[in-house]
């Protein structure tokens, strides 16, 4: 049985001031996915709305977006989960990102922070207890959903990140051939981990068992324990002062 | 000299690839995509790097355009690909029956292959039916459709290359000369419409190909052929898992990042823009799939998609699993007598590198240039590097 839902979406179109939020309704079953709603949209309802999406299936990161206050990744949320027969559902680009239109965010400032770090995307796979040595692809999903969710990057735009930090967290457990003493020093900097404020939020909203507020605390603990071993002359740290 | 400008409708594979090529051979490319990079069916696709083995029997052209480029991607997208190899799994008689075919398929096609004892298949994939009667082992692989896509259009950035997405082309340009000379568009963002002119437009438009032809009174034989594909909450398998028997519904499992996608199932639509997911395909998809991994049934799903392949159409079909998974370049000149437009729709994203190989080539003729392809070993830049 199909349910009616009441999409609210965001709007606006380049450089227009200011945006507003359009109502649709929509028939749409219980276990069908926000994205679904918003793609039935787009076909039958307004052809000028415009909204990210690539894989369907939670690979990608490009349909992020905010369901009801709240960052999801569009593809996997079931209507089932965020509504009611009859209830509503106000759709937001992430925050924390320039809107193009609509529900169209431009990601590239993250893309440059994740460049920067450099953090390859192919690693080995969780061995199923395998003898062979197989590979995949990282868990972050580049979605920006962290940063979205972030309370820091609403106040700053120098903070390098939720995503950013969990990558240089990741290349620095496991470097797999990357150089990492520059991201040694792009993460031990006012505007990296030390200005975390620990408030979880991008942990919680996190598709792909990223973790990235675990992975600030590591980084953390790791730069601590180098600054002491610096002092003693050890470490990386002490390496990189003398040359 | 100025050059000559191509315009590219579309940001799929095919677009992708195809203003890589053209921007190395020395052209100023503008890409024009209605939505999002990889938002038609490219990124909605099944993600397998093929090595030809699903079609060395049936398809062996197709069969061998996709070892080959296989082997080519591999040295140019080195890091973008899970590259772990895949089996095709025997589990009845009518499978046991199939794999002499397969064999000689794979030998016809060159497509190295190695046969596994079932103890050596469940060895390396414990989660496969226990009951396999057989394994073969064959170079299959696996890409992300959006990065893939935009590591070809990185490159082709870098090489001077504009990348417009959500740029609709609303009708094309005539000369009133039997010549198109560019296009009429929409950028949907702001709703401002406007011409692009060119030397020659391209589209790569899939299984829209039909719509953008019609633009120029021209026709191409596409037929929009959708495929449904489930995916799991866990990775099951690290290998690619297909069944060993001619295509079928729900013959194949491919893992990729933290997921499995069970694939895949065919049937003829009109137009693409809307697909709605058959309920009962779902169901099937679950059950064909346990049949390879049992551990399916104890799998949450996670998504569940459609989207339409542009295959091109020959007369006596039926479901689509008939058509051959080939490309083809459509010079409109020679077709409907309409000069500066060409069509290059069908394949696989696999071989979206020869797709555009060959569209090259046919444009640099039409324009007169003398550019050999570069694409075969330029090494691409990072996908990250599309967003600098
Ligand atoms: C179910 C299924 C599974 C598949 N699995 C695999 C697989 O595992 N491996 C593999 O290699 N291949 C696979 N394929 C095949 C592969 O996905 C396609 O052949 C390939 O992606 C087609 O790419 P394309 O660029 O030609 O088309 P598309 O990706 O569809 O690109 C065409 C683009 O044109 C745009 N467009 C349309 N109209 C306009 C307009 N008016 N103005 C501007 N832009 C426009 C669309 O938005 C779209 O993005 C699969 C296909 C299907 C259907
Ligand atoms: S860490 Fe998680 S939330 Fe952040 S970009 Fe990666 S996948 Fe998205």
């Amino acid at each position: 049985m199909a349910w009616q839902v009441q999409f609210r979406v965001f709007r606006s179109s380049r450089g227009e001031v200011p945006a507003h939020f359009d109502p649709f309704t929509v028939e749409i079953k219980p276990d069908e996915t926000v994205l679904d709603g918003i793609e039935r949209i787009w076909a039958f309802q307004d052809r000028t709305l415009t909204f990210r999406h690539a894989c369907h299936h939670a690979s990608c990161g490009s349909c992020a977006m905010r369901v009801n206050g709240v960052e999801k990744l569009s593809c996997v949320t079931y209507i089932q989960d965020v509504t009611s027969d009859g209830g509503t559902l106000v759709v937001e680009p992430l925050r924390n990102f320039p809107i193009v239109s609509d529900l169209v965010v431009d990601v590239s400032p993250m893309f440059h922070r994740m460049h920067e770090v450099g953090m390859p995307i192919i690693r080995s796979a969780e061995p199923l207890g395998k003898p062979e040595n197989f590979n995949c692809f990282e868990n972050c999903i580049e979605c920006g959903m962290c940063v979205s969710a972030c309370p820091v990057m609403l106040t700053s735009n120098q903070y390098l990140g939720p995503a950013a930090l969990a990558a240089a967290q990741r290349t620095i457990a496991e470097p797999r051939g990357v150089d990492v003493r520059s991201i040694w020093q792009l993460a031990d900097d006012e505007n990296s981990v030390w200005r975390c404020h620990t408030a979880f939020e991008c942990g919680e909203v996190c598709p792909s068992n990223g973790d990235p507020a675990g992975a600030i605390m590591a980084l953390r603990r790791r730069l601590i324990l180098e600054r002491i071993k610096s002092l003693f002359g050890r470490g990386i740290l002490a390496r990189q002062r003398g040359g | 000299m100025t050059k000559p400008v191509a315009i590219v409708i579309g940001g799929g594979s095919t677009g992708a690839a195809t203003a890589h090529d053209l921007a190395l051979r020395g052209l100023k490319v503008i890409l024009v995509e209605r939505g999002e990079i990889a938002s038609g069916t490219t990124g909605r696709c099944h993600c397998l790097l093929h090595s030809g083995g699903r079609y060395c029997v049936k398809d062996q052209e197709a069969g061998i355009e996709c070892i080959e480029e296989n082997i080519m991607l591999r040295k140019i997208m080195p890091d973008g690909l899970e590259l772990n190899d895949g089996l095709f799994i025997a589990i009845t008689d009518s499978d046991m029956d199939y794999k002499d075919k397969f064999i000689a398929g794979c030998e016809a096609c060159h497509i190295p292959w190695e046969e596994l004892t079932p103890q050596q298949a469940l060895a390396i994939e414990p989660n496969l039916n226990p009951n396999l009667k057989a394994a073969i082992r064959v170079p299959d692989g696996v890409f992300e459709a959006l990065r893939f896509c935009l590591s070809f259009l990185a490159t082709a950035k870098k090489n001077g290359a504009e990348i417009h997405p959500y740029i609709e082309v609303l009708d094309l340009l005539s000369t009133g000369q039997g010549a198109i000379k560019g296009v009429h568009v929409q950028d949907r963002t702001s709703g401002r419409v406007y011409d692009i002119e060119g030397d020659i437009v391209i589209s790569a438009t899939g299984p829209w190909a039909g719509d953008i032809a019609a633009m120029a009174g021209a026709s191409v034989p596409i037929q929009p052929t959708p495929g449904v594909m489930v995916s799991m909450n866990q990775r099951v398998v690290n290998l690619v898992v297909n069944r060993l028997n001619k295509a079928a519904d729900g013959d194949i499992i491919v893992p990729q990042r933290q997921t499995s996608i069970i694939g895949t199932t065919s049937w003829p639509v009109d137009h693409a823009d809307y697909i709605p997911v058959p309920e009962d395909h779902i169901q099937m998809m679950l059950e064909k799939g346990a049949e390879l991994v049992p551990g399916i049934r104890q799998a949450r799903m996670r998504g569940v998609f459609a989207v339409a392949r542009p295959l091109i159409a020959s007369a006596g079909q039926a479901d689509g699993r008939e058509l051959s998974r080939t490309f083809e370049c459509f010079d409109h000149a020679k077709r409907d007598g309409v000069e500066g437009f060409v069509t290059i729709t069908g394949g696989k994203a696999t071989t979206a590198r020869a797709m555009a190989e060959k569209t090259a080539d046919v444009v640099c003729r039409k324009l007169g240039l003398d550019a050999p392809c570069r694409t075969r070993d330029t090494v691409l830049v990072s996908y990250r590097e599309y967003y600098i």
